[in-house]
């Protein structure tokens, strides 16, 4: 019997379904209309229509940060192109996998400036893991196989597929063929570590007297948060999180120290900076965490497992360095040190500075016991109410500002895959749609988007989405009537010169702009409205509630560091700092 | 410091382009490049002298290794190689005598009545003094293939 002949957007489509894919995030335009019949002709596949492209990147990397399966995009060429382009950044950035495809115009045209043309593959190819550019139809199913694979092994990222119209054609049919597995030649991600560094790490880390453990994003993405539970219970060690690891292990354990870096806590920052011995696992010494590289952490030795060969001594020198996975390289440590005979005694000294550390100057997790001096609310206490009505089990995204950085100090995340958030290019814009691929994902799940008035408005446009689909987010909206974290640089390092950085009364009033899109709008201003209001938004099971919350707008985020000295130089509040 | 890396690529649209992109994306300098098919028609092998001290080189050569349709890397300058170049010089013809010609081991290839076409192989830094010989005999052009370089053991750079 021959097989069923297709089209190349039907072998798009059944490719995407032999992948698994569900649901894909889009908007059509020419150069895609022939794989927009083909959706139309199947029920395997279901699209979302967005209403920017920018919102369908965002939700499908969303999707794929939850779930940890891949998320997929369909644009069409040119703007549904470029406006793809900040969502590929994002997920760069942040290691996460998605595969966007993209419409091209004909492949005659290609290179004649024609209507809708751009360079996808040129526009793109710094902000992307690979790229692909159709050459045949028949080529399509082998290339999707391709992308999945790259997207979702080694280190993970973005794949842009770009297809030219003529290779949809549905006049164009080939016999469709789905390859079982694929073979790069110049592709072989990392997987276990070398046994020799495992054992040079297992002789460091028995010496130990200061140590500490710095995991961040890739534990969460290589499902290794068991494994690094695991070994901080089996070492003692204290563990600190980068605002991408926040869940990778629990944040309610006492060994937590919170979140390192920028805005990390003081007991985690002098923990880092005192240690003699850094655990980083999945994680890139970024310059928001390690402040001026060359004083940092000067006592420790290094231990550095990444899956990225590149990311190993890269920004700091690694005195044991690990390549693989960290699923497969924690469970080797592991392994290893269960045949030595640890004592974990030697360490109390250290356990007890840290611990000082933190009744010293450590985040006051209580703040919702009393009014603020000045009465109003404080953000802090709106991620407290957010947290004691969701019970600390909600999905939380958020945008990007203050309100990001006080979710990710004052939510404790439990289970990886719980914060979502655009760590790495820091995307105003990404918490609303990457909520809607959560909450797509997780459809009997509360998910709350943490954001503010000002990244609110960079995609408020899909509040259309949601409802369209249904989708009942919740959308906290901390709102301090100004770009809040420009404004705290601008107090802070320009004189209080607030340059562009509030609205002149400009501002919308949000509930009743949720509501003219056909969702729950409320309005708190009132510190004893604040956990009535966020219990009833959160109880609302079957609707989008757009909560917006005023806050008191001269609160800043603290600790904060002193850019170019050490991880201790830090400011703790207006008018404290630790030098 | 000058290093010398040389890499198998897939041959194919794009790869090029990914090479050339990763040294403005990550700031690092191309100072020469070479690129073209091997004896296997699926691959293209590119020489490129960069400039950078140790770390760099091993960033650079890592962070190409990442890049899909990269095979193979090899930093030349981690053991013994080879280093050449070609260069064509095109001069009046009664600007430079035959003795002259042969004293800088130069070959002619191609001469009419005018012009005298002259090529010269060998390291760069040979090449560079020649070019300041040539240099007072106001030569019309100079092109320089920039170097390629292949390692002197017997370690190869194969799939």
């Amino acid at each position: 019997m021959s097989k069923k002949q297709t089209s190349g957007a039907d072998a798009l489509i059944q490719s995407l379904h032999k992948e698994g894919v569900e649901l894909v995030f889009g908007y059509p335009g020419g150069a895609a209309l022939h794989i927009y019949d083909a959706i139309f002709n199947q029920s395997d596949v279901d699209h979302i229509l967005v209403r920017h492209e920018q919102g369908a990147v965002h939700a499908a990397d969303g999707y794929a940060r939850s779930t940890g399966k891949p998320g997929v995009a369909l644009v069409t060429s040119g703007p549904g192109a470029t406006n793809a382009i900040t969502g590929l950044a994002t997920a760069y950035m942040d290691s996460t996998p998605i595969v966007v495809i993209s419409g091209q115009v004909k492949s005659e045209l290609i290179g004649t400036d024609s209507f809708q043309e751009t360079d996808m593959i040129g526009v793109s190819r710094p902000i992307v893991k690979h790229s692909f550019l159709v050459q045949k139809a028949e080529d399509i199913p082998e290339i999707v196989k391709k992308a999945f694979y790259i997207a979702t092994t080694g280190r993970p990222g973005p794949v842009v597929i770009d297809v030219p119209k003529d290779f949809t054609d549905p006049n164009h049919t080939f016999e469709f063929n789905y390859p079982d597995e694929i073979n790069l030649r110049s592709y072989k991600p990392a997987k276990a570590g070398d046994p020799k560094q495992i054992k040079q790490a297992v002789e460091l880390i028995v010496k130990a007297k200061k140590p500490v453990i710095y995991s961040g994003g890739g534990v969460i993405q290589s499902d290794a948060s068991s494994e690094l539970t695991k070994l901080a219970k089996l070492l003692q060690f204290p563990v600190t999180n980068t605002l991408m690891g926040l869940g990778a292990f629990p944040g309610t354990d006492p060994q937590f120290l919170g979140m390192l870096g920028m805005h990390g806590t003081y007991e985690a920052n002098m923990a880092m900076h005192n240690a003699d011995l850094i655990i980083a696992v999945g994680a890139r010494f970024d310059d928001r965490i390690t402040n001026d590289p060359k004083q940092f952490a000067l006592e420790a030795k290094k231990i550095h497992i990444d899956v990225d060969p590149a990311s190993l001594s890269k920004i700091i020198h690694a005195d044991v360095p690990v390549v693989g996975s960290a699923k497969d390289c924690l469970s080797a440590l592991i392994a290893e040190l269960n045949k030595e005979k640890l004592d974990t005694s030697k360490l109390q000294p250290w356990l007890k500075q840290v611990s000082d550390w933190r009744n010293e100057h450590g985040l006051n997790h209580s703040m919702l016991e009393k009014v603020s001096e000045n009465g109003k609310i404080l953000p802090q206490q709106v991620i407290q109410s957010l947290y004691k009505e969701t019970k600390g089990e909600a999905f939380i995204t958020s945008d990007v500002g203050q309100h990001q950085m006080f979710a990710a100090q004052y939510y404790f995340f439990d289970k990886p895959r719980q914060w979502i958030n655009s760590g790495g290019l820091g995307t105003m814009g990404f918490g609303l749609p990457s909520a809607m691929g959560v909450q797509f994902a997780f459809p009997e799940d509360t998910v709350a988007c943490v954001t503010g008035e000002g990244s609110i408005q960079m995609c408020i446009q899909e509040l259309s989405t949601c409802l369209q689909y249904g989708l009942p987010i919740k959308i906290i909206n901390i709102n301090n009537a100004a770009l809040g974290m420009v404004r705290q640089w601008q107090d802070m390092q320009y004189g209080g010169r607030h340059s562009s950085s509030t609205y002149e009364d400009s501002l919308p009033d949000f509930a009743a702009l949720a509501e003219s899109y056909g969702h729950v709008g409320m309005k708190v201003t009132k510190f004893e409205e604040l956990e009535s209001a966020m219990k009833e938004c959160i109880s609302l099971k079957d609707k989008l509630v757009f909560l917006d919350i005023d806050v008191d707008p001269n609160e800043h985020v603290y600790p904060m560091l002193e850019a170019g000295n050490a991880m201790d130089y830090m400011h703790l509040s207006k008018d404290k700092k630790t030098w | 410091m000058k290093r010398v890396i040389a890499l198998l690529m897939e041959n194919q649209p794009g790869a090029l382009s990914r090479v050339v992109g990763l040294f403005s994306q990550r700031g690092y300098n191309i100072e020469t490049l070479i690129v073209a098919p091997t004896s296997d028609p699926t691959l293209s092998r590119l020489t490129m002298t960069t400039e950078g001290d140790e770390r760099v080189v091993q960033q650079i050569t890592k962070q190409l290794d990442k890049l899909i349709d990269v095979v193979t890397v090899s930093d030349l300058g981690e053991s013994d190689f080879v280093e050449r170049e070609l260069m064509l010089v095109k001069m009046n013809k009664n600007s430079i005598t035959n003795d002259e010609i042969e004293n800088i081991e130069g070959k002619v290839v191609f001469e009419d009545s005018e012009i005298i076409n002259l090529q010269f192989v060998g390291e760069p830094d040979k090449l560079d003094k020649i070019v300041k010989d040539l240099d007072k005999k106001e030569p019309l052009e100079i092109v320089r293939s920039g170097s390629s370089g292949i390692s002197s053991n017997s370690k190869t750079l194969t799939i």
